[in-house]
């Protein structure tokens, strides 16, 4: 994982849920380049034309609710985006995208201030959010260090290797 | 300090006498469930990472139920990778058509799942099994493969929020109504990342369908699990269908719980969440206020509301009459058993001659799958469990959650409508 990453931000309110960010219609879609060009569609129909890798996602509460769809961060993954900020996760979202690698943080402040099209730098060692266009920094807490054991490992599934 | 029902579960499982809130520990799994969707996502996963053998072959699950019956191509390659999978690791536990049915029906059906079990599943609604007193939540497909793999899991031992169900629940009230309002009132992520425990007197005068259905929509108000003591009624849900040993646990009376929420079976409404959200509730009196709202389909089935007591009170509201036109009502009950008794009874009879579509069990239009898709502007009364934009098919159409005496009804009078059982 990348240690850190700058980006634009596309933001997001409240409650995103699984459906949104990818849609049961496409689920038996395996290819996930083919899958990811749906990503978000339900939301914002134009989020894979104007997302680029490298951008960051930024919504409120409760991100990732709904379904326990594995394909929400993976799809998300495959964009190119390179990190999710939220107040909250779901849990299932929270774990899955843990497990896959999608780097995912847990920040309010951030949540709140940064704006959409904001250029936001993140740096993952020490947690601190940095607000590029707004001249503002924010503090995320840290994964517990069993988490970040899985992440340092490359997601669960190479843990177990 | 005592432990709630979910932690005494979880210590069991993870080998300790106990584990408190915020603790990470590792269980043994009973069981583990996949369907089509993720099951197939299962199998890529284990190609990609040369997994060569399962934990237990019997202890594994897999049921084709949400593409299925097969809605197109894709979706019949994706069972077909399901089909070869259960084959090569002889997973005992493999419904296919015919005897398939919807996951969270069919394995309390099969008496797969029991109380003082731990469950893990690759479907957010896996929560169902909570009203057997057994702990069970919703996985993603790393998750499914390591447990499939290992056996095991990781957990973060979760809180709890307590929910008092008092007096007696009135027959026109289903389990639906009750989380339905629990949801309105504490909202979509009220009991994020936290168990629900439900307790009180009020409980006994639950069925087990309103237990099912209740424990099936925790996850929709982000809680990790739903949970009901095992009472007379589990038991006798239990005898017959469960041939092992099981265990029941108990809250301890000193359980912490960070709130504490007492419910009034006998004062609770009718309730129906509106688009988009689950905890978008409206009591039906509340809604007899507003203009009509008209619909244009009706829903009746899902792992949350396709089971015998949902068919027979839709049935009963039904009976003698017909659809409003320009309404289409499909009903989908969730478990073959369950279609068989519907002919046994004459409600297919009931349904048909009330205009109704009757099909074979599948998750079908709850996800949008198939079977019942929405075009643009459309409305639908559904007894599945979520509202999200666009669920059931076009971003534009509406989706209001109800219970089946209430889709039933709505389906009868072509708005949205409540109804006192005769």
């Amino acid at each position: 994982m990348e240690k850190k990453v700058q980006g634009r931000v596309h933001k997001y309110g409240d409650d995103v849920n699984t459906d949104v960010i990818i849609p049961a219609r496409y689920l038996n879609i395996h290819d996930m380049d083919e899958l990811s060009l749906h990503c978000m569609e339900d939301i914002d129909p134009k989020f894979v034309e104007k997302a680029n890798p490298g951008d960051i996602i930024v919504a409120q509460d409760n991100f990732g609710c709904g379904s326990s769809r594995e394909h929400a961060p993976v799809v998300i993954k495959q964009r190119g985006i390179s990190c999710v900020i939220a107040t909250t996760f779901a849990r299932i979202f929270y774990r899955n995208a843990i497990n896959i690698g999608l780097p995912i943080m847990e920040c309010p402040e951030a949540s709140e201030r940064i704006e959409d099209g904001d250029e936001v730098a993140i740096d993952f060692a020490t947690g601190v959010i940095t607000n590029v266009t707004k001249n503002e920094t924010y503090q995320a807490a840290p994964f517990p260090a069993f988490i970040q054991e899985i992440i340092d490992a490359g997601g669960l599934l190479n843990s177990l290797k | 300090m005592g432990m709630t029902m979910t932690q005494k579960i979880m210590a069991a499982h993870a080998g300790l006498d106990e584990v408190h809130a915020g603790e990470l520990i590792r269980a043994k799994v009973d069981m583990v469930l996949a369907n089509d969707i993720t099951g197939s996502s299962l199998v890529d996963y284990y190609e990609e990472n040369g997994f060569d053998h399962v934990f237990d072959n019997e202890k594994i699950a897999l049921v084709m139920d949400h593409f299925v019956p097969n809605k197109d191509i894709k979706s019949a390659e994706q069972c077909m990778a399901c089909r070869s999978f259960a084959k090569r690791f002889g997973i005992t536990h493999w419904y296919d058509v015919g005897e398939m049915g919807v996951e969270h029906a069919l394995l309390p059906e099969k008496g797969l799942v029991a109380a003082g079990e731990l469950i893990l599943g690759a479907d957010s609604h896996t929560c169902t099994y909570g009203a057997l007193g057994a702990f069970s939540t919703g996985i993603g497909t790393t998750d499914l493969t390591a447990s499939v793999a290992s056996g095991e899991t990781w957990f973060k031992v979760p809180s709890a929020i307590r929910f008092v169900l008092k007096g007696k629940k009135p027959a026109h009230i289903s389990g639906k109504d009750i989380i339905l309002h629990i949801i309105g009132m504490i909202g979509v992520d009220g009991a994020l990342y936290k168990s629900m425990e439900f307790t009180g007197e009020g409980v006994a005068s639950l069925s087990m369908e309103d237990r099912f259905t209740i424990c099936n929509m925790a996850i929709e108000a982000g809680g990790k699990n739903g949970i009901f003591p095992v009472d007379d009624a589990a038991k006798a849900y239990m005898e017959g269908r469960v041939d092992r040993p099981y265990k029941i646990y108990e809250a301890d009376p000193d359980a912490e719980y960070e709130a504490t929420y007492e419910i009034d079976l006998e004062s609770l409404e009718q309730t129906v969440a509106f688009p988009h959200l689950p905890e978008n509730t409206h009591t039906v009196s509340e809604i007899a206020a507003m203009e009509p709202i008209k619909i244009d389909q009706v829903v009746i089935g899902s792992c949350t509301n396709g089971r015998m007591q949902d068919m027979r009170q839709a049935a009963e509201v039904l009976k003698g009459k017909h659809v409003a036109p320009d309404v289409r009502a499909i009903i989908v009950p969730a478990t073959q058993a369950i279609v068989k008794q519907c002919i046994k009874e004459g409600l297919v009879d009931i349904f048909i001659d009330a205009g109704c579509s009757f099909n074979t069990p599948s998750c079908g239009p709850c996800m949008g799958g198939h079977m019942g898709i929405l075009g643009p502007g459309e409305r639908c009364v559904s007894t599945t469990n979520r509202n999200f934009v666009g669920r059931m098919g076009h971003v534009d159409s509406e989706i209001y959650l109800a219970s089946p005496i209430v889709a039933a009804e709505s389906a009868l009078t072509g708005c949205i409508s409540g109804t006192k059982l005769d």
